[in-house]
């Protein structure tokens, strides 16, 4: 049994406690926004916050939460898509195959909320999902308009 | 968008999948919840239009991130005169297609084909479907249906001007009989089709809610996870199911081939763990030996040998070659890629005896259904495929063998649905690998530095010999010389030499090849783009006026090239410390040029620049096109900098993303990309970029470093 403080609502759920928080989300709490791509932390798919920190959740046992944490996934980030960081995203149309972009997204929005006028060397740094597709530049430009908060250009 | 709860999507993806002659498996949240299936009116097969005017395009082919599902929607829209602004789209079924005489054609997603392929009639769809709205409406006017026209979902009569939209006209529409051979504009017309304009798809992708094949959920399902002896060739010699069968949530443990287990429990992560925990020994085949270096071996003889494939001659580039004064020469290799889609490969599927069906992330809905069909072991009729978007696909998903997993575990459970997901490791070592080859080429250069004679000799392993063995001419793979031939639309040369032979060694291991995102277009452009580099510094010729002379008779290769050479300043110097490499070539319908700027510091390569340039003849989204060929390069790079799958013991090594490197964005340079169109033809876009941004790196490298890397991935290499 976990005790887990989800999008703001705590749930207990009935888990082993080995389980990773992946997957506590994706089939207990029914949240598959957030992505399995290679299960040892590399790519980034998975990236929800803890307390506000981006965390690859691929690979944290449940066990080691308590219902005092808060974990917000990307259905959790806003509402209704209206968070800084998805308005930028949609302005300037960044997703491609779009499945690694829920954990894009987390980690920029951790980002700027740590860090909200970022270089190019803290994106860099921060920002090390995968994306196969190709969106890097155009995840950085957003990036760059979501800590402006200026009107993003339109996308051509 | 409202958000919607698991549970309405649920029941929105099975009551739509089986709603029949309406909606198939919809892909947009608009409908979730609201019951449009009833009531919209199908104007013809491309076009459902609903009594609020909304729009539903139908679009045959898959969208994996490359976009061609607005890009066809644009050009549907654009002959149908609708409201670009109510469009929405859905898939149509395989099993629809079939039982309609394929009304959609071809729904294989590969080949850069999306646009190319179909842009014909599908323009007729929309064209047709106009016509019919016209004659609808201006039957019930009783008016002629020239005195009318149709602007933006809305049709008006010219004299009287009334008006009606397309919503109130559908139903009657639907029965007018459809004229042929409707004139379709002229591009230059274009409202719609050739506009940047946003991709239809987004918005789900930004808040967790689209639904890709992972992340299904259908009522009572169970999750699987599979394991495939990893040896090539190999098969289970035993496991020990009982092992692990009384672990929580483990429904089933089973074989489902000679090669292949699985397990079946509650959740995934239980399959997961539980297979983790199967004792299971192998027995590893006849391939147990292979390794990278006997592969190269292999490879290495066919460079000299006597026994290959002709498919480019002109003149004698023996005979010139022998007798040349001065000949440089030099042997290049290109290793096994992975595709490394980011969503693994899964299939969910439930079987009866009287019905087999499967929803699956596919590039090829008719080929998942004929793989359903034989796995299932029932007529093709009996089975369907409902297809998802796909988390990724570079020509991986154009493959079958996870929808045959998937059916053979659910048809030992029939009647349950059972979602089957593999791990990261399962797909890096069970891949349909981008082939490997090896390529000597030897040319000949006279005392005014012209290139007077090429022999390109490739050596290694055929896609078509494994995967397509019917599209092989004689022995030959046609495929193997992408870019290389002499005309036609799969990669005409763009370069005259007086003297050339081309021809092709087969020589294939016992990996399975399958086409990766550029397919042979990739190691083509290294092998011809890099050496046509060192013939022009042999030459003592700057690499641009080089193919400057070569390129005279090929216009548009050409063309593409002196846009890149513009864009990166060439004619001017770089920066201090930075240096610049050129490449072109034509592919999948396109030509596509590169130029890289790099500097290399203690070792270590940064790309600061690439300018890429494009022809795709007709553009139909130049904002699509700008992300495909920006996309390009970082598939193209991951590959050049780091991709190489390892054969070891006859399996590969590389297991996750750990020791398999992919391009990541402190990696990533600014690309500035041209699109030049040149119209009165329709080229592919999603493939052909990524054979120059190889190259292009490459050539740059060499300029600054003066180390020639003939062999990849470049991080083998020490640059220092």
């Amino acid at each position: 049994m976990a005790r887990l403080n989800i999008n703001g609502t705590t749930r207990e759920i009935e888990v082993d406690p080995d389980t990773p928080l992946l997957w506590v989300l994706r089939e207990q709490a029914g949240l598959t926004g957030s992505k399995y791509g290679c299960g040892v932390a590399q790519c980034g798919a998975c990236t929800v916050h803890i307390d506000g920190n981006p965390v690859r959740s691929c690979v944290l046992p449940v066990s080691g939460l308590t219902a005092e944490q808060k974990i917000t996934t990307i259905e959790g980030l806003s509402k209704d898509g209206s968070h800084p960081v998805q308005q930028a995203w949609l302005k300037l149309d960044v997703p491609q195959c779009g499945y690694c972009q829920s954990g894009m997204i987390m980690a920029a929005a951790a980002l700027l909320q740590t860090n909200p006028k970022p270089t190019d060397a803290d994106i860099d740094a921060h920002i090390t999902n995968i994306c196969r597709c190709g969106t890097y530049n155009r995840v950085r430009e957003a990036i760059k308009q979501a800590a402006a908060g200026l009107p993003a250009k339109q996308s051509t | 968008m409202s958000i919607t709860t698991p549970v309405s999507r649920r029941s929105f993806l099975i009551g739509s999948a089986s709603a029949i002659g309406g909606l198939s498996l919809g892909f947009h949240v608009p409908f979730a919840g609201a019951a449009p299936a009833k009531t919209a009116q199908e104007v013809n097969a491309w076009v459902v239009v609903q009594p609020d005017d909304t729009v539903v395009i139908r679009i045959a082919r898959s969208e994996m991130g490359q976009g061609t599902l607005t890009g066809l929607a644009q050009l549907v829209a654009e002959e149908l005169e609708c409201d670009w602004s109510k469009v929405t789209t859905e898939y149509p079924t395989p099993g629809q297609n079939l039982a309609r005489n394929r009304v959609w054609g071809n729904f294989s997603t590969g080949g850069s084909r999306g646009i190319r392929e179909s842009h014909e009639y599908v323009r007729q769809g929309g064209a047709v479907a106009r016509e019919m709205l016209i004659s609808a409406a201006a039957a019930q006017w009783k008016v002629p249906a020239n005195e009318c026209f149709a602007a933006n979902s809305v049709i008006t009569h010219r004299p009287s001007n009334r008006k009606v939209t397309f919503g109130k006209v559908a139903t009657a529409a639907a029965s007018v009989t459809p004229p042929k051979d409707v004139a379709l504009k002229d591009p230059k017309q274009w409202k719609i089709a050739g506009k940047p304009l946003a991709r239809l798809d987004t918005v789900d992708k930004l808040t967790g809610k689209q639904i890709y094949g992972t992340d299904l959920q259908l009522p009572g399902m169970l999750n699987a996870t599979v394991r495939a002896c990893p040896h090539f060739g190999g098969k289970v010699k035993s496991f020990d199911a009982a092992a692990i069968t009384s672990r929580k949530g483990v429904r089933k443990v089973l074989q489902i081939d000679d090669a292949t287990l699985a397990v079946v429990a509650d959740t995934w992560w239980q399959a997961k763990t539980a297979m983790d925990a199967l004792p299971v020994v192998w027995d590893e085949g006849p391939n147990k030996d292979m390794s990278s270096e006997s592969i190269a071996e292999m490879l290495k003889g066919g460079l000299e040998a006597q026994d290959a494939f002709v498919q480019t001659t002109v003149g004698d580039a023996p005979g010139t070659l022998a007798k040349a004064k001065k000949t440089i020469s030099a042997v290049y290799a290109y290793p096994y890629q992975n595709h490394a889609t980011m969503e693994p490969m899964n299939a969910t599927a439930r079987y009866t005896p009287e019905k087999c069906e499967v929803w699956v992330p596919t590039q090829n809905g008719e080929a998942s259904l004929a793989a359903a069909a034989e796995a299932a072991g029932l007529p093709v009729e009996k089975c369907e495929v409902y297809k998802l978007h796909l988390g990724g696909g570079f020509g991986r998903r154009g493959m079958q063998d996870y929808v045959r997993q998937a059916v053979l575990i659910a048809k030992q459970m029939p009647g349950t649905p059972i979602k089957m997901i593999w791990t990261r490791e399962e797909d890096m070592l069970h891949g349909m690998y981008h082939p490997t080859t090896q390529c000597k080429l030897t040319g000949a250069l006279d005392d005014e530095g012209n290139l007077t004679a090429l022999h390109m000799r490739i050596s290694g392993q055929s896609i078509l010999a494994a995967v397509r063995p019917q599209g092989m001419q004689g022995g030959k793979d046609p495929v193997v010389f992408q870019g290389l031939n002499l005309t036609g639309d799969e990669g005409h040369l763009g370069y005259t030499v007086p003297n050339l032979l081309i021809d092709h060694a087969m020589r294939n291991p016992a990996v399975p090849p399958g086409f990766w995102r550029g397919v042979n277009l990739n190691q083509n452009a290294v092998y011809m783009e890099c050496f046509i580099d060192e013939l022009a510094h042999a030459a003592g010729v700057d690499p641009l006026q080089f193919r400057r002379k070569l390129m005279k008779n090929h216009p548009k290769h050409l063309a593409v090239l002196e846009a890149v050479a513009k864009g990166i300043g060439w004619e001017t110097p770089a920066e201090k410390g930075r240096h610049r490499g050129l490449a072109q070539i034509m592919g999948f319908g396109s030509y596509v040029a590169a130029a890289a700027e790099v500097s290399v510091t203690d070792g270590q390569l940064k790309i600061h620049r690439i300018v890429a340039a494009t022809d795709a003849g007709h553009i139909v989204n130049p904002a699509q096109v700008e992300r495909q060929v920006e996309g390009s390069f970082v598939y193209g790079l991951s590959a050049a900098l780091f991709g190489e799958c390892t054969v070891q013991g006859g399996r590969m090594v590389e297991d996750n993303f750990h020791t398999y490197q992919v391009m990541k964005m402190a990696e990533m340079p600014a690309v500035e990309t041209h699109i030049v169109p040149s119209g009165g033809f329709w080229g592919g876009v999603g493939e052909p970029t990524i054979a120059v941004a190889a190259p292009a790196v490459l050539n740059a490298l060499f300029a600054a470093t003066g180390k020639r890397i003939r062999t990849l991935p470049l991080k083998k290499h020490s640059l220092a």
